[in-house]
């Protein structure tokens, strides 16, 4: 069954990449050909503007070999102007700075979670060394690529002023080669991300009582324990959240590093920049609440993802179901509780 | 100062293409490059019209507000110029730009695609009037010697128009009510948010 479901969600995901690329280019109405369509008497301006339909440009023929330029006026590059500077710097500032608040406030309220049994001295094996390479190689590329694309949206306002001209050019044209080369890194972890959890991210019945006690996050007291396998609720919703804005990400990204390839007109390009730089916002916001969590906001959990291994106080506590599983032994032989040195 | 504007008759163009040739040779413009082209509607077609276009020194440019890095300035004659030496070469003005005017000089894969050329009403750029620098980077300087644009110069009907707005306006105003016609001012809507009430 899992099987089964496993391969039907992987084309799933496949159509819904698919289906991507498709909205991309049939958001194309401005291609050259589409000059055909406009009527013989209409030759002033001001006709043919009140023509246009959205996205379209008016176009024609033109000798030379590149064919971008028989667009004579495309006035929708203003509508794509608004998006950049206005649009996604709201949309970028209310989702990082409101995130960064919102982890602050909830910090200040909740402290670190700790381990309510404390720590019992023995370690179990949580994450093995390939996973943990393929986290971190996802993890440092995606750090990179979002400090180098927020300051695409952001530098001008908030580094130009005391970098200068000068060092802040510099600083964006190295940042933009380390966006476009790391992509290659992390385009190959996001795939090898999604092809190792997917058998453990498939929703069960234990995500819904783990959603309905809010993962034990927003209660104070010693409660029990919100049942999760190895992977919780929250952390298959970040896991489908990768997958799916990684290639999201990935696709707009390639055709950004590709410009006006293999039939790309100009529509497609604004319009993969307003996918590429919203989703990237976004993604940004939420793994700062990851890092949070994966940190300071609880006890006990980064060193799951530094040396491989949890407390098992830590891990009865936050993946009791899980816990279990390992302990009969009855899925991985490998997972061995060792007492800590 | 004088507003500096561009405006193409479309009803005298006759497509010869004698303001891209003349603005290749002065700027010495490399292959592919074409700081300004001749588009041509209904080609063929009964309604048959051509324009020459380049950048046109919008007001408000959207290249100057897309701009990463902010490299472009508009001068006191309303001209846009931009800094080569700061241009990260990321592509976004060609996308905010509604006439299609930047221009890159490598076309290769990964988003490299050099410094950013365009028009710039043969007005250089930030470097010293005349100098080798501002000549090899942005072309000739045609404006600190006191001439106007060579396309224009060279337009074999006097189609292309370059220089103080309010005088080409006047002359293409002057233009339309002696033939009886005229398809437009082209572009000025767009870059000036203003027509020419013919």
């Amino acid at each position: 069954m899992a099987k089964v479901s496993s391969r039907l969600l992987s084309h799933i995901c496949i159509a819904a990449a698919v289906m991507m690329l498709v909205l991309i280019a049939a958001a194309a109405p401005s291609s050259p050909a589409s000059a055909q369509n406009v009527p013989q008497a209409a030759t002033s301006e001001q006709q043919l503007l009140n023509q246009l339909k959205l996205g379209g440009a008016i176009s024609g023929q033109v000798s030379i070999p590149d064919k971008k330029s028989a667009n004579l006026i495309h006035p929708a590059g203003r509508d794509w102007r608004t998006f950049r500077t206005v649009w996604l710097k709201w949309i970028g500032g209310v989702a990082v700075v409101g995130m960064v608040v919102l982890l602050i406030g909830f910090y200040m309220w909740r402290g670190t979670m700790k381990i309510a049994g404390g720590r019992s001295g023995r370690t179990i094996v949580r994450f093995s060394g390939f996973e943990r390479f393929v986290h971190w190689l996802t993890a440092t590329t995606f750090v990179v690529l979002g400090i180098t694309g927020l300051n695409i949206t952001f530098g001008r306002a908030l580094i130009l002023p005391w970098l200068g001209p000068q060092a802040f050019s510099e600083w964006s044209e190295w940042s933009k080669y380390a966006h476009n080369y790391i992509s290659f890194a992390f385009t190959l972890g996001v795939l090898l991300m999604f092809l190792m959890w997917v058998g453990q991210n498939f929703p069960t019945k234990a995500d819904i009582t783990w959603f309905k006690m809010g993962g034990g996050m927003f209660s104070k007291g010693h409660t029990e324990p919100a049942p999760a396998w190895k992977f919780n609720g929250g952390q298959k919703l970040l896991y489908w959240f990768i997958v799916v804005a990684g290639a999201a990400m990935i696709v707009t990204g390639f055709i950004l590093l590709f410009p006006f390839y293999a039939g790309l007109t100009i529509d497609s390009m604004e319009l993969s920049q307003v996918f590429h730089g919203t989703v990237g916002v976004l993604f940004v916001a939420l793994i700062i609440a990851h890092i949070y969590l994966g940190t300071i906001g609880m006890e006990g959990a980064f060193e799951a993802m530094s040396d491989g291994t949890v407390d098992v106080n830590w891990a009865k506590e936050h993946h009791p179901l899980w816990y279990d599983e390992m302990k009969s032994g009855a899925v991985d032989a490998n997972a061995v509780v060792t007492p800590a040195e | 100062m004088a507003r500096m504007k561009f405006l193409c008759d479309a009803d005298r163009c006759i497509e010869c293409n004698a303001c891209v040739t003349a603005c290749k040779n002065e700027h010495e413009v490399p292959w592919g490059i074409n700081r300004r082209r001749v588009v041509t509607l209904n080609d063929g077609k009964p309604g048959e019209r051509s324009i020459s276009m380049a950048c046109m020194h919008c007001t408000d440019a959207p290249c100057a507000a897309v701009c990463p890095v902010n490299v472009f300035y508009t001068t006191a004659d309303g001209v846009v110029l931009h800094s080569k030496d700061l241009c990260i070469g990321c592509g976004y003005c060609f996308y905010a730009c509604p006439f299609g005017a930047p221009q890159y000089p490598k076309t290769t894969n990964f988003g490299s695609r050099g410094k950013m050329d365009k028009c710039t009403f043969c007005a250089g750029g930030p470097e010293a009037d005349g100098s080798k620098e501002e000549y090899e980077k942005y072309g000739a300087n045609r404006l600190a010697e006191g001439k106007l644009p060579l396309c224009a110069e060279f337009c074999s009907t006097k189609s292309l128009l370059a220089g103080d707005g309010d005088v080409i306006a006047q002359i293409y105003k002057e233009r339309v009510s002696k033939r009886g016609y005229g398809s437009g001012a082209w572009g000025w809507q767009t870059a000036y948010h203003e027509t020419i009430a013919s």
